[in-house]
């Protein structure tokens, strides 16, 4: 066939015909002078640059991946070059897994780099499959405190520079407060807890049974000093937990919670402690504590500013549990005398809360799953 | 009491579509895994390892490793890899074809075959302005290059300068065989308004090449259905539709221009056996998709989904190749009749054939805005094409102006 039909074929809008074109998708976050990256590379991409497919059928298997994860790991971080302001910062792949994207299967790698000092200035040298194919386009997503940055990288820019804003000590304060108010918030097991205290502070035993108190300000200062009680005994021993002194099984921990949160809403049903309830408050707010640490540390510590982080986020928990205690305070009072709340929400809601904490227990201390949270 | 127990009903089903949802966006979306077994075949090549196209390949990208700055072989091997990225559709093939002719890609002025083939791979990225200079550069060299005088008729068709593609297609025409200077000027008056002559001569053309390629055959069959169709002869557009589809070779232009053919008849059930193997194209499956939700079936929300990721992806990228499709998808398949306009007149400033003109109008209308399809009104006028459907759209557009 002569090679002019291709012309006369009008072939010139074929590129919107194409499926898509060779990209990798290129993640790294940046945690003082540690970067840690995923880098997703399309398998067909892979093969064309150091062949994968070893018993040449055509079809690249599992195996025929892993075989090669040591030369595709060579190859593509030989091509990417990651610098602080002047220094190198080495990279080596930690994990490699394998990712389903539109248009076909990748190869995805984990790596992490460690730089001399606290990354300030990233420069990044991006030359995968440069040589191989010009179009090939790595697409960046960059990770710093809480922002995000993205880029495009390709011949034509093949080196590019990140300023990462020193993220100031207020901004790090207010995030971790942040933190905290959103895990209260979410935590229902804490407000759970509070809720089974809180719920009798409106109420007085008398002769075996609940009645009204006659005025607000015991009910108030009941409310102080279990929430006060509470939030001192957890500010202890999440102190405690997160600067690494003590430190308790998680699943320990989470069925301990369990088990005070049954306590507590059992207590109102069939009174057994009454007056010195910020005493309870105080004893499981202890507990308490080491589930906040738990969190505190899945959300990362930086180092160097431990201190701003421990107490942003203790202040972020109290913040979230003042604004549930001034809702609840007001209508609970309100309501203290009606048969609604006495019987309804008192007993009915105290037996609700042992109800619900009952089958926790249960799923964190036998480990298994009735209900999802 | 009632009322209110159809709106628990009513709650609970909405949750558990959202949840069902969610968890679809979850699947879509899956985590990175580490495959079970050994023997898991994550990913199928293309072209085979056995293959002789592949074989071919292989020796000349060894040759051109022994000796990067071989030319013929560099000029072979990039028009290997460009036929590839035709027939396969994936742009990977184009990047190839750029790498083996690194040498003299960033040359002011590369020897005469790299020029043309520069212009070729420039113009599958819609460089057409880069394109067109190498191309002029071409034909000042070698005013005898046929194939550089075509490659100029069709970008200029691309970009609605008929005159220039006049100029282009009858040069074309002292220096090649019948077929093709009648099918440079066919195409061009099957566009501009002179639908039946061009088919009689084109017909008559191919009535005397019957030995011709079957690449040439399915070319000039698809542009006799469309100007069959412009002159509202969906019969005869059909006859010569399924004679391209008999052809032994698949082309995809003749898929789209088929299902688009079959959409546009009220027919989609007869699109989804036509596209079902062809998913790994964006353009079929955007026309297999709207087959699909035409006939409510189940696999119209997963195309769906996988063309919107797509085109997710692309725009990260930065690319624009797509935004004629794009437009399609956000008009019919997300109901997103702004974002359609807006992609289809931001075509509408890179490519101005028929087809770029239909999505524009359509869009235009169902934004109830004819102004924003001034352009595209404005190109009918001119070129005089006379595709009924497209004339309908018009003056509907303009009626909406009084």
């Amino acid at each position: 066939m002569k090679a002019l039909p291709a012309a006369l074929l009008l072939l010139v809008a074929s590129s919107a015909l194409a499926h898509k074109p060779s990209d990798s998708y290129l993640a790294i976050r940046v945690e003082g002078s540690n970067l840690s990256g995923q880098w997703d590379i399309a398998l067909r991409d892979l093969d064309f640059a150091i062949g994968l497919d070893d018993s040449g059928d055509g079809d690249i298997t599992w195996g025929e991946v892993k075989a090669h994860h040591a030369d595709a790991a060579a190859y593509a971080l030989a091509r990417l070059k990651l610098r602080s302001g002047t220094a190198d910062c080495p990279a080596s792949a930690t994990e490699f897994l394998v990712d389903d994207h539109s248009d076909g299967a990748y190869s995805v790698m984990r790596f992490e780099a460690r730089c001399p000092d606290d990354v300030t200035t990233l420069e990044i040298s991006y030359s995968l499959f440069a040589d191989l194919d010009p179009q090939h386009r790595g697409l960046l997503r960059l990770e710093h405190g809480t922002g995000t940055r993205t880029a495009i990288f390709g011949p034509e820019r093949a080196t590019q520079s990140f300023e990462l804003a020193k993220i100031s000590a207020l901004t790090q304060f207010v995030d971790y407060g942040r933190e905290g108010v959103w895990h209260i918030w979410i935590g229902f097991d804490h407000i759970l807890f509070l809720l089974s205290l809180l719920l009798p502070a409106v109420l007085v035993l008398e002769g075996g049974r609940w009645q009204a108190v006659a005025r607000f300000p015991p009910a108030f200062w009941e409310v102080f000093k279990i929430v006060t009680s509470f939030t001192v005994a957890h500010s202890i021993t999440l102190s405690l937990a997160a600067l690494g002194v003590i430190s308790l099984p998680s699943r320990l921990v989470e069925s301990a919670i369990a088990t005070s949160v049954v306590l507590a809403a059992l207590n109102n049903v069939f009174p057994v402690v009454h007056g010195r309830r910020w005493m309870v408050a105080f004893a499981f707010g202890l507990i308490h504590g080491f589930g906040f640490a738990s969190v505190l540390r899945d959300l990362g510590l930086p180092q160097g500013a431990l201190l701003i982080a421990l107490v942003g986020f203790n202040l972020g928990v109290e913040i979230g549990q003042l604004a549930i205690v001034s809702a609840f305070l007001p209508v609970a009072y309100g309501l203290r005398a009606s048969w609604f709340y006495r019987r309804l929400v008192f007993v009915g809601g105290s037996t609700a809360i042992a109800g619900i904490a009952g089958i926790w227990l249960i799923e964190r201390a036998f480990n298994m799953k009735i209900i999802t949270p | 009491m009632r009322t209110f127990r159809i709106f628990i009903i009513g709650t609970v089903t909405d949750l558990l579509r959202a949840l069902m949802l969610a968890s679809l966006a979850v699947a879509a979306y899956a985590a990175p895994y580490v495959p079970a077994e050994d023997a898991t075949v994550l990913e199928r090549l293309p072209v085979r390892p056995g293959d002789p196209v592949a074989r071919e390949l292989r020796q000349l990208r060894a040759e051109l490793t022994a000796n990067p700055r071989r030319r013929d072989t560099a000029v072979r091997l990039a028009e290997r890899y460009f036929e590839l990225a035709s027939s396969e559709g994936d742009p990977r093939y184009v990047g190839y074809a750029q790498a083996a002719l690194k040498p003299w890609w960033d040359l002011p002025a590369p020897p005469l075959d790299v020029l043309v083939m520069r212009a070729i791979l420039k113009q599958y990225s819609h460089d057409f302005s880069g394109a067109m200079q190498d191309l002029e550069g071409a034909t000042r060299e070698d005013p005898q290059n046929a194939r550089a005088w075509s490659w100029r008729g069709a970008i200029h068709m691309v970009q609605a300068d008929y005159e220039r593609a006049r100029e282009d297609c009858l040069t074309l025409a002292k220096l090649e065989s019948e077929l093709y200077a009648a099918g440079c000027i066919a195409y061009l008056d099957g566009t501009t308004g002179k639908a039946a002559a061009a088919y009689r001569a084109l017909s008559a053309a191919l009535a005397k090449n019957a030995d011709a390629a079957p690449e040439v055959k399915v070319w000039v069959l698809t542009r006799l259905a469309e100007m069959a169709l412009r002159q509202g002869d969906a019969k005869q557009a059909e006859e010569h539709f399924r004679a391209a589809y008999f052809e032994p070779i698949n082309d995809q232009f003749l898929l789209a221009a088929y299902a688009d053919f079959l959409l546009d008849q009220g027919r989609p059930e007869e699109v989804v056996p036509l596209l079902v193997d062809w998913v790994k194209s964006d353009i079929l499956l955007l026309r297999l998709a709207l087959a699909e939700r035409a006939l409510k079936a189940p696999k119209a929300r997963e195309h769906t989904e996988a063309l919107r990721s797509r085109f997710d992806a692309a725009a990260l990228r930065g690319d624009k190749l797509h935004q004629q499709e794009e437009a399609r998808f956000n008009l019919y398949l997300l109901g997103n009749k702004e974002k359609a306009l807006a992609l289809a007149r931001e075509n509408w400033k890179l490519q101005r054939e028929p087809r770029d003109a239909r999505i524009l109008l359509e869009a235009a209308l169902a934004m109830k805005d004819p102004a924003a399809a001034q352009e595209a009104l404005d190109w009918l006028e001119r070129s005089g094409h006379e595709d009924p459907a497209l004339r309908r759209t018009a003056e509907k557009l303009k009626a909406l102006k009084r």
